[in-house]
């Protein structure tokens, strides 16, 4: 056993560390310190100089673009981009429909899907659930009916995230009516341009704005968009779901948020001390960092099997649900550590205006935070269904 | 042994809930939560005419002699409703300063004015650093001939914004943590020298910042007597602990019944939700934390009620279970509503956030435990 990285990891550790330095644009590192929402021009711009670099699709095949790593070297990558605080990648295009894309589809499809996806030209958004189907996705209902070379879909999708900035959107579709509700669904790709497509926002407890209703009404989509044959949609799903889930705990960023957070106890007054002098929230603080050191070597277990050529099986769901709680723990934290300063609301607006903030500087997105980080144990597969995966595959009932 | 209300109790009780549910629609809370004023003037003024404001005041003061189980009444239907109307800084606070402290120069004042609902006042006694210590006090008050001189920052101050008057703790001897040397000053925020900065809170209620500098107020602003408002004040805070414990109980009481009512309607894999036995159970666990928390909140209510040796520790006693339950009935019933849960159209998600707010109000579970070990 030897939990070391080796000379040449720490080598391009130092490579990665270095490139992060001289290039990552001070204005969005400032609004990502600062709590201040960054947006998708911003992304994109830090997308497209990692993409430049050839660091951006860190996980496809090196024949499209991809970069070749060892399973060491991701990780090591995933944990300087988050010590750096860079924005989050944007999961739908770059790790979401891309491999479905090379995996499933023709010569044709991956070159016309492929280099947007790389370029960040095209922005993907994910079409699964929809109001009757959420846990239970695979009892959707939107339908593509074959009309010659179209298909004419109807049916309406919820939860969209980004839908209001994607250009495409991949949906499963029903194509068949079947007794089992697995069979029938189909993969297909659909112009967000296309007359019948509507976006409407469904704001969350936070105040954002980042999921949508997307609804589709008689919407023509060409049958050359179809990602794998009719009815292999749910295997494609499911492909997906078992692909990249390592990384899926955000344990790197826990990890500097934990920092971060006791920086501030030293920082935040309390009486004539530090709010670190308050041995009941320091030990909650250092129960969390034991269990996310746990999270962090199960991480750790999970690449060393798959570096030796393991599947991340279930095991993601298991880092799943700790890194969730974990996330969602350390956002409590958070509110707990400032008191009534947790409470002031602050839109957009007033984040950026010259007034100043209320009470400490972080303290703005920290109550929103903790509210919209909620979502963690819903979506990606609820972490009451990731239980109920884990006692099937693993524990076998 | 007796845990039951009486007649009027049951009366109040049955007025504030059928207002809540007639009147009180979700809607119209949020629509008035944007405003600027950010609650509704006619429903303060309903509140006045069915006595709800008169309820914690003497009957000499022109109240209706109400103790701490009429006020728990009041504010665990008040919960339910998720009123964000400002009951506990005007009248709980504000008021059990005055009706406690006031001259009769002072109580005749203001004392009518809040129970017919004409004016709103607050309290202004957290600082940057104090987090939940009431004695912990920077903001000074020098004498200077007739008047005092005001310099200090108070912070997230309740109900700010729409306050005629505001009730300033400040110290006029002692050091930082000294519950010795404590005043209080009735102060009009359009003095000179009195800034305010205000906004809204998380769970749509109002609040502000509030600089003083160099702020001259006359003698006759002093309320009760000089250096010696600690014992007042920590009084008031119970009880207003304990009014805000009675909503977060009305609240959970509230958010676990619409919760089951959701697992009960939505269906996935052809079932409804509550028929998984692994939601079953978190309901029920959801279900005991409010039944533990409503059992200390009576026992807390009947020994502030009786005055016993041990209220101060009853009242720490049930703030940190409500810290504790309502972290647990919250965030469990965002859970249970998957993605409708944090939606804002959605009200569930609007009690999570009043619950999550009360977690900190009067201090949190760290600060209440360590005061229960202390007493
Ligand atoms: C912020 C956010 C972003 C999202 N982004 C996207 C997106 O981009 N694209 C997309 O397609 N979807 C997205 N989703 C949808 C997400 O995948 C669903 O919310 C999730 O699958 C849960 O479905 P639901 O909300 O309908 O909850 P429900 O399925 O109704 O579940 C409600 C509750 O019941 C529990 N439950 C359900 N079934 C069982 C069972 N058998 N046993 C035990 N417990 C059970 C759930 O765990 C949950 O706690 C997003 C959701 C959110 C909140
Ligand atoms: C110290 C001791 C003293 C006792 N004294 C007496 C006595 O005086 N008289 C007497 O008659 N009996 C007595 N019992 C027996 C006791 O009542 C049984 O142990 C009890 O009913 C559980 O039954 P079991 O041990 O067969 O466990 P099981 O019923 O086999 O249960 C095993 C586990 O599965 C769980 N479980 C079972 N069904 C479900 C379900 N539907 N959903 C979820 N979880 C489930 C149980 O909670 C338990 O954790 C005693 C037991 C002990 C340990």
């Amino acid at each position: 056993m030897n939990l070391s990285f080796s000379e040449e990891d720490l080598k391009f550790q130092d490579e990665v560390r270095s490139f992060i330095a001289e290039n990552y644009p001070a204005d969005i590192k400032n609004k990502m310190d600062n709590g201040i929402p960054v947006s998708k021009e911003d992304i994109q711009t830090w997308q497209r100089i990692l993409s430049k670099k050839g660091w951006f699709a860190v996980n496809w095949p090196e024949e499209y673009g991809g970069t070749g790593w060892s399973i060491t070297q991701k990780h090591i990558f995933q944990n300087e981009l988050a010590d750096a605080n860079t924005p989050t990648l944007v999961p739908f295009g770059v790790s979401m429909c891309g491999p479905v894309v090379y995996t499933f589809g023709t010569q044709e499809q991956k070159d016309r899907f492929l280099p947007g996806i790389i370029n960040n030209d095209v922005w993907w958004c994910q079409g699964y659930s929809e109001p009757g189907s959420g846990s239970d996705l695979a009892s959707l209902k939107t339908k593509a009916v074959k009309d010659g070379d179209h298909y004419i879909v109807n049916g309406t999708k919820t939860w969209t995230t980004m839908a209001q900035h994607a250009d495409w959107i991949f949906c499963l579709v029903r194509t068949e009516t079947t007794d089992i509700k697995q069979q029938g669904i189909s993969f297909l790709l659909i112009d967000m341009k296309t007359p019948g497509v509507e976006v409407k926002p469904i704001i969350t407890i936070d105040g954002s704005h980042e999921v949508n209703m997307v609804y589709l009404d008689n919407v023509k989509v060409p049958v050359e968009n179809l990602i794998g044959e009719e009815g292999a949609g749910w295997n494609i799903a499911k492909f997906l779901l078992a692909h990249e889930r390592t990384g899926i705990g955000g344990i790197p960023a826990l990890k500097r948020e934990i920092r971060r957070l006791r920086e501030i106890t030293s920082e935040l007054p309390l009486g004539e001390g530090f709010l670190k002098d308050d041995e009941l929230f320091m030990d909650k603080l250092n129960k969390l960092e034991i269990d996310l050191l746990a999270a962090e070597y199960s991480e750790l277990r999970t690449l060393a099997a798959m570096s030796k050529g393991g599947h991340p099986g279930p095991e993601s769901s298991i880092l799943k649900i700790k890194g969730t709680d974990l996330q969602q723990g350390l956002s409590d934290l958070f509110v707990e550590a400032l008191g009534y300063y947790a409470h002031p609301f602050m839109s957009e607006d007033d984040l950026i205006s010259n007034e100043g903030r209320i009470g400490p500087d972080f303290a703005a997105n920290v109550m929103p935070h903790y509210l919209n980080y909620r979502k963690v144990s819903i979506y990606g597969g609820s972490n009451e269904i990731q239980r109920n995966v884990i006692a099937k595959a693993v524990l076998g009932i | 042994m007796d845990f039951s209300l009486s007649e009027e109790q049951l009366l109040l009780k049955d007025s504030i809930t059928t207002f809540v549910d007639k009147d009180y629609l979700f809607d119209v809370r949020q629509k008035n939560i944007k405003t600027e004023l950010g609650y509704s003037s006619d429903f303060w003024k309903t509140f006045a005419d069915l006595g709800w404001l008169g309820m914690p005041f003497s009957e000499a003061d022109g109240g209706y002699n109400g103790g701490p189980i009429d006020l728990m009444v009041i504010m665990e239907s008040l919960g339910r409703g998720l009123v964000v109307e400002p009951y506990i800084p005007n009248v709980v606070l504000a008021g059990g300063l005055v009706s406690r402290l006031g001259s009769e120069e002072q109580k005749q004042d203001l004392l009518p004015k809040i129970i017919s609902g004409e004016i709103q006042m607050s309290v202004a006694f957290s600082e940057p650093q104090s987090r939940f210590d009431l004695n912990d006090v920077i903001t000074s008050a020098k004498k200077d001939g007739e008047n005092y001189i005001l310099d200090g920052y108070k912070a997230v101050v309740m109900n700010g914004p729409s306050s005629n008057n505001i009730i300033v703790v400040a110290r006029t001897a002692g050091n930082q943590l000294d519950k010795e040397g404590l005043s209080l000053f009735i102060v009009d925020p359009s003095l000179k020298g009195v800034s305010l900065r205000n906004y809204s809170n998380v769970d749509g209620s109002k609040a502000s910042e509030i600089t003083l500098e160099n702020v001259s107020v006359p003698d006759s602003s002093l309320l009760g007597s000089e250096g010696d408002a600690f014992s007042a004040l920590e009084e008031v805070i119970d009880l207003a602990t304990l009014a805000i414990s009675a909503e977060a109980v009305g609240i959970m009481e509230k958010m676990n019944e619409i919760t089951l009512e959701y697992s009960k309607t939505r269906e996935q894999f052809g079932e409804t939700l509550s028929s998984f036995q692994a939601l079953q159970h978190r309901m029920v666990d959801t279900f005991m934390a409010y039944e533990q928390t409503k059992s200390l909140l009576l026992m807390c209510a009947a020994k502030l009620t009786d005055k016993s040796d041990d209220a101060k520790k009853a009242v720490s006693a049930l703030k940190y279970q409500v810290g504790i339950a309502a972290k647990h009935v919250g965030e469990e019933s965002v859970q249970l509503h998957g993605g409708m849960g944090v939606t804002d159209e959605t009200n569930i998600g609007h009690y999570f956030k009043r619950l999550t707010t009360i977690r900190a109000i009067f201090g949190n579970t760290d600060y209440h435990l360590k005061r229960y070990s202390a007493l």
